[in-house]
């Protein structure tokens, strides 16, 4: 299947590629991401229990508390994170923790915002290329 | 297009020390990541930063007081991942308790107040309406922009600090007055005043109002009763806790508030939403997720418990004893636990039982042994984020069902309330 290509805005530029998981649901990543395992464990949130380390996380907006960007910094570290993050709007604690990981450890994530319809038009499970561009190809 | 003055960029290019330059080239970063055209002054700033998660933290701070950072504003502390004096008595491991006190004492070496508090508004630190700061920890945020009126973006962890060493922020988000104005009216509908004026109320409303609210800010109308300050801080840190509300208004209430058309800024609101009784009696139950009467422990003080909440609770308890399979922890700040002894109202909570956690909380800090299961708390944000971080069962009650369940050793709930009016 050919690949359809969706342009978005890179708050935080670079490469990834995998997996989409997506979600219509803002998460918090204080309580509800585990950066030992790379799961998501808010019990309020639809993906509760589901893996997100090395796929590409679709959540609109970080929601919360002001540590998620730190709880981040650590999935970063511990090599749990998400391979990068797609997001409707700008969300700084996103790109703000992916700006501190390439400071700290030289290993940013790309943040990208994309329109709303954009990013209503991706399921779990695709597969994603995003580019240094912000450009994300969608098979 | 960035405009940054001479001094922000004598900054950037070192002229003030390794340690501003490392924490401008960061807040110059999220200036672009937000679209800012220049940077501006604050005046205070509350940092979330201290509270120590794992390596990541601990390094990013020792790197930051290794390279000299000094903060150039007024800094408070919020919580961090130990109660330095008692942690012993709890499941927290030395390796824990020794890397989150250098944590501590990291942020300290930069000249922020150790204050170790999550409701540092409720402090000599308070700041004032209209003042330009630069707050971390969600519900600080949310009490400081609508019960204060004071101005702060939603400031995540780890930039808090830049901008405390730096003095300087992107002028974006809640700092400029035209982007204050609320954007979704929710309307209380048949709620009555016996409801609103019980000290569940707040928590809950909060709960739901932060999922109604999405990005929006919220105004709300149909408050018929003068809230207490706790009962708006725990508004604000359940809105803060179920959703990402930075700033709400409460017409008649909070200061940019005094009309519903002020606090739309003589706009309409993008949305209307009636709530009820029905939508109340549903957010109550979302916060409850044990469904025995079983009690290991009733957790009180999230945000911080104050001094009026110790007064709230101290003739509860007075000459009673909770039940010795339950045990009752109260979390606060060194502040707020030497004024309520001072007031007489420590006294007889110790001698209910109750402990006191201080610098930190349940959720801050690995304290609780894996026998604890079933929690009670009258906290929104305990109640939301205690099932996820400590893999426990919650039921949520006001201060007197708590302290009820306490003596009796099994939930028990006062419903009348909560019945139809």
């Amino acid at each position: 299947m050919a690949a359809r290509v969706i342009a978005g805005r890179a708050l935080v530029s670079g490469d990834a590629e995998g997996e989409a998981l997506v979600t219509g649901e803002a998460l918090s990543f204080w309580g509800g991401y585990d950066f030992r395992t790379g799961e998501i464990i808010d019990r309020h949130h639809p993906l509760a229990g589901v893996r997100a380390a090395g796929r590409i996380l679709a959540v609109p907006c970080s929601k919360g508390s002001s540590t998620t960007t730190a709880v981040l910094l650590e999935a970063v570290r511990a090599g749990t994170a998400p391979a990068a993050i797609l997001t409707t709007g700008v969300d700084a604690f996103f790109a703000l923790a992916s700006i501190v990981a390439g400071v700290m450890y030289g290993k940013s994530f790309p943040v990208i915002a994309l329109d709303a319809s954009d990013f209503a038009s991706l399921e779990t499970g695709a597969h994603l290329i995003v580019d240094r561009d912000g450009r994300v190809s969608v098979s | 297009m960035l405009n940054l003055t001479e001094r922000d960029r004598a900054m950037l290019d070192g002229a003030h020390g390794p340690a501003a330059q490392f924490a401008m080239s960061i807040v110059v970063r999220m200036a672009e990541v937000y679209g800012a055209g220049e940077l501006m002054d604050i005046s205070h700033a509350h940092v979330d930063s201290a509270i120590y998660l794992g390596d990541a933290t601990l390094e990013f701070a020792e790197r930051l007081a290794s390279l000299g950072a000094r903060v150039a504003v007024p800094t408070s502390l919020n919580v961090s991942g130990v109660d330095e004096c008692g942690w012993k008595e709890w499941a927290v491991s030395p390796e824990w308790a020794a890397k989150a006190a250098r944590q501590m004492l990291a942020y300290e070496r930069m000249g922020a107040v150790p204050m170790w508090t999550c409701a540092p508004y409720q402090t000599h630190m308070r700041p004032k309406f209209g003042q330009q700061i630069a707050w971390g920890e969600s519900n600080a945020i949310a009490f400081a922009n609508s019960v204060i009126g004071a101005r702060t973006e939603r400031y995540p962890d780890l930039l808090d600090i830049c901008c405390a060493i730096t003095g300087r922020v992107p002028a974006v988000g809640l700092h400029l007055a035209h982007n204050r104005a609320g954007q979704l009216l929710v309307r209380l509908v048949g709620v009555p005043r016996t409801l609103q004026d019980d000290d569940q109320f707040f928590a809950v409303f909060g709960h739901l109002v932060g999922q109604l609210a999405g990005d929006r800010i919220p105004v709300v109308d149909g408050i018929v009763v003068s809230p207490a300050e706790d009962h708006l801080k725990a508004f604000a840190a359940a809105a803060a806790s179920s959703g990402r509300v930075a700033l709400f208004h409460i017409v008649g209430v909070t200061p940019e508030a005094p009309t519903i058309d002020a606090a739309l800024q003589g706009r309409m609101p993008d949305e209307t939403v009636d709530v009820t009784m029905a939508d109340l009696r549903a957010a109550r139950d979302q916060l409850t997720t044990a469904d025995g009467r079983e009690l290991d422990m009733v957790i009180l003080g999230s945000p911080h418990f104050s001094l009026a909440e110790f007064r709230a609770l101290a003739p509860l308890v007075a000459g009673r004893r909770a039940h010795p399979r339950v045990k009752f922890l109260v979390t606060s700040s060194r502040l707020m636990k030497e004024e309520a002894d001072k007031a007489g109202v420590l006294a007889p909570v110790v001698a209910f039982g109750a402990q006191i956690t201080l610098d930190t909380c349940i959720l801050a800090s690995p304290m609780l042994p894996p026998e604890i299961a079933t929690l009670m708390t009258n906290s929104a944000k305990y109640a939301y984020y205690a099932p996820s971080l400590l893999n426990t069962r919650v039921t949520f009650g006001s201060l007197a069902d708590c302290v009820r369940s306490a003596i009796e050793g099994r939930v028990v709930r006062d419903e009348s309330v909560w019945q139809r009016a």
